[in-house]
């Protein structure tokens, strides 16, 4: 009794989450642009999209700075756990402090702030200045992935690597960064997922020439919002959930 | 004044240019083996955070109490206060004191950061209720559901946060789903957007899994032992969960309690597309400071002022759990 209690409560849950997004991808193949009435099935919004140069310019924008943006934060979020894992007590913790403090900020304010300093500088707001927002807020957290990995290691490897006659570079690249690959993947994953769907931060450090998904999407609704973009979505919706269930498939794989 | 210093254009550029040089420097040293010590690896992320993160806030700070022309002030945190300060300000230097004095305290500004902090307790409170029992039951041992439903919980969260939002839209709009539902079950329509109700649902349903997470790990990490230990020694169901399992649970309901909590303060997309501007929030005041109005000097008070407002209540909640073991995202 008490079971099917716990199960009903997490299916209504589940179902409040999802009513939504099946919404919006039922209403992708509705062939009419009322909301409310279903008009007969058909592809008409995804043709509509594929034909549509300023939804496939903000996607590419959006894929393309969230690509950059997630090697960069990598390879600086890396280096620096590396880093911050051989500091002494003191200005580690200083360096937690300030690898904490975007966290403890609103995205808001992380995007005023930004677009302050590129008014400041005098740089002139568009894709290149988007990039390097997105980088700011990706950064630290792949420092916070690949850290815990790190501490877990044991620095015993790393001594016999190099009592062994590895040189302390091909003790990095050939112990340390494979031990923590895991974390690294991990910060890469979800740096890739927010610079995929951050709004605010890119809102605030772009100009109107160049827009992303997201506020594409947010002066769309000014205006109206299109079927199309329902389409968008859920066609994005089924990507990544077939990339989800690939990569699932793999690691599967491996491990058996 | 630092506006008179006019950085060029170049400038970020050089800087990141130089950035590269110091990573390219940095792999050279480490693969010749000039000994470099490994803590500078993290300088270049140093540098990156002090031109992005910290420099960006003492710019925050410097916008806030200066005027247009860069000098030092404190009229914006009064037209904080005091929506109709600078109006009041004005009206004093042209037709004097006894003037000034009929112009009243519009308290917009503090009306809609009171509100906001309300709606965002509200919120909080609302995502606590659901989603405590949701990550009790996804801890169940014996239902063994746990990883499947994280899944599933994330899943929702790949949709463009903003798409979802006005997937609600044409559920809750007067010509939408739930009221052409109830018209044809013969309830007639109802006003289900531009409403408090509506904004509320909204970020709830765009913040519930930041509660669900950090719960939920933080009972799965739990040792299921001691709950059965409370139960040999004579405690009920009810008693074993207010008694040991909650407790217990606490960093991570601390840990949920800042994920919803903060951006549902400054969240301002959800306000506006469900609200319909019947409800202004404090992220929407800034933004519009910012963008319609072209304020920059208000804005960055009232985005200093939000900031310490949160650090404030930060540091309460971290009171309340001092190891800071808090779950966060899985």
């Amino acid at each position: 009794m008490k079971r099917v209690f716990k199960r009903i409560y997490l299916a209504l849950i589940l179902i409040f989450l999802y009513v939504p997004i099946l919404v919006l991808i039922v209403q992708s193949f509705n062939a009419g642009k009322s909301r409310a009435k279903w008009e007969g099935f058909s592809f008409h919004w995804y043709q509509e999209l594929v034909s549509n140069a300023s939804i496939m310019n903000a996607l590419w924008v959006t894929v393309s700075v969230a690509i950059i943006a997630t090697i960069v934060a990598t390879i600086l979020g890396t280096l620096a756990a590396i880093g911050i894992y051989s500091m002494k007590k003191r200005p580690q913790a200083v360096m937690m402090t300030i690898t904490n403090l975007p966290n403890t900020m609103p995205d808001i304010v992380t995007g005023v702030s930004l677009m302050l300093l590129y008014i400041f500088a005098k740089v002139e707001r568009g894709y290149f200045t988007m990039v390097l927002a997105h980088i700011t807020f990706d950064v630290p957290y792949v420092v916070l992935s690949v850290l815990p990995k790190l501490k877990q290691m044991n620095t015993h490897i790393y001594e016999a690597a190099l009592d062994l006659g590895a040189t302390p570079a091909y003790a990095l690249t050939h112990v340390i960064i494979p031990e923590c690959k895991q974390g690294i993947v991990t910060g890469a994953l979800l740096a890739f997922t927010l610079s995929l769907d951050d709004f605010t931060i890119s809102y605030f450090t772009t100009s109107p020439l160049v827009q992303n998904l997201s506020t594409l999407i947010y002066s769309a609704t000014k205006l109206g919002i299109s079927p199309v973009y329902y389409a968008l979505s859920s066609l994005m919706f089924v990507v990544l959930l077939v990339l989800l269930l690939i990569v699932n498939h793999r690691t599967g794989d491996n491990k058996g | 004044m630092i506006n008179n210093l006019q950085l060029p254009p170049w400038a970020l550029w050089a800087m990141v240019l130089a950035l590269i040089v110091f990573i390219a420097m940095v792999v050279i040293s480490v693969r010749r083996n000039h000994g470099i010590k490994r803590s500078l690896f993290a300088s270049p992320y140093i540098l990156w955070m002090f031109i992005f993160t910290l420099l960006p806030c003492v710019l925050i700070a410097y916008y806030a109490f200066t005027d247009v022309n860069g000098h030092f002030t404190l009229d914006n945190f009064s037209s904080f206060w005091d929506s109709n300060y600078i109006m009041r300000e004005n009206l004093r230097s042209v037709a004097g004191d006894e003037m000034a004095a009929t112009v009243a305290r519009g308290s917009v500004n503090v009306d809609t950061l009171v509100y906001s902090l309300w709606m965002a307790l509200l919120c909080t409170v609302v995502s606590l209720i659901l989603g405590y029992p949701a990550a009790l039951f996804m801890a169940d041992r014996k239902m063994k559901l746990g990883p499947t439903l994280v899944v599933l919980f994330i899943i929702p969260m790949w949709m463009n946060f903003l798409l979802r939002t006005i997937a609600w839209m044409s559920l809750l709009e007067d010509n939408g789903l739930i009221n052409a539902f109830l018209e044809r079950i013969g309830v007639g329509k109802v006003q289900l957007m531009y409403n408090q109700q509506a904004v509320l649902l909204g970020m709830v349903y765009n913040f519930l899994p930041f509660m669900v997470f950090p719960i939920y790990t933080s009972l799965s990490k739990m040792d299921p032992k001691l709950a059965e230990a409370a139960q040999d020694l004579g405690c009920n169901d009810m008693l074993t969960l207010l008694k040991v399992t909650m407790p217990l649970s606490l960093p991570g309901v601390i840990s949920g309690i800042t994920m919803v909590f903060m951006p549902s303060v400054t969240t301002f997309f959800i306000p506006r597309v469900l609200g319909g501007g019947n409800t202004r929030m404090f992220g929407d005041l800034i933004e519009s400071t910012f963008k319609t109005a072209g304020n920059w000097n208000l804005g960055s008070a009232l985005s200093l002022i939000m900031m310490v407002l949160i650090l404030i209540s930060l540091s309460i909640l971290r009171k309340a759990d001092p190891n800071g073991e808090g779950g966060g995202i899985v």
